[in-house]
């Protein structure tokens, strides 16, 4: 599958990433489903990183905070197509603790890695199946 | 009351985004839900018929966790929404 988005919103998630370094950042991605399941992304919405325990390497969103998002998206016509998050000083592979955690099956899981405070590359993974059959799919990103 | 279905889990509820059921306590309306769109009872409860541990259900803004649980009640004009969790991190 393909995820597509701007350039103001791929600039967005990445410049996310630089400014909580040495933590880890986390978002919402929202935009609608193509009939392939392609997603095109309309608006990217910063999270906090609810993992005060250890932000370097873990990060969870408030479940709160996406039924609000959830709830935005559909006032605007849209749907929570996926979530980005970064990698600070880790590559922009997903990690055993991103699938364990992942379930939001069809989904985009977009993972930037940020090097001494500078993003570096970004990658984009589709969740698919489910329960112990679930896996990421590498995912190509067009920006628009 | 209308309940709110995940992107993920539309698939085994008539592709709809949300769903619109007689209130009651959440633990009713997801009986009646799992009744119309069974396919839906093992994304929602484990073997053991207990929430799984990822699914967050929210009636307004509230968690019910912090509420009443599933014997929280859902009156006519509130929102139930079923927010799958979302986590992860690079360390293994």
């Amino acid at each position: 599958m393909t995820l597509s988005l701007t350039k103001a919103h791929w600039s967005e998630l990445r410049k996310h990433g630089e400014e909580t370094f040495p933590h880890e950042c986390c978002g919402v991605l929202l935009g609608n489903f193509e009939e392939d399941g392609s997603k095109v992304v309309q608006a990217t919405v910063r999270c906090a990183n609810q993992r005060s325990d250890s932000p370097h390497n873990r990060y969870v969103i408030d479940p709160r905070e996406l039924v609000r998002v959830q709830r935005q998206a559909r006032e605007r016509d849209q749907e929570i197509v996926g979530f980005y998050h970064s990698h600070p000083q880790h590559p922009a592979r997903w990690s055993k603790t991103d699938l364990e955690e992942a379930h939001w099956t069809g989904c985009s899981y977009v993972i930037t890695s940020v090097l001494n405070g500078a993003a570096t590359e970004t990658n984009s993974f589709e969740l698919t199946g489910l329960d112990e059959s679930k896996s990421f799919q590498d995912e190509e990103i067009k920006v628009l | 009351m209308k309940i709110l279905i995940p992107t993920p889990l539309r698939p085994y509820a008539g592709k709809q985004a949300s769903v619109e059921l007689p209130a009651g306590s959440v633990d009713e309306v997801l009986r009646e839900l799992t009744s119309r769109y069974p396919d839906l009872r093992k994304q929602l409860f484990s073997d053991d018929g207990k929430l799984r541990r990822f699914v967050n259900l929210y009636v307004n803004d509230e968690d019910i966790r912090y509420l009443q649980n599933e014997s929280t009640p859902v009156g006519p004009n509130d929102t139930l929404s079923i927010i799958p969790s979302v986590a992860g991190g690079c360390l293994k």
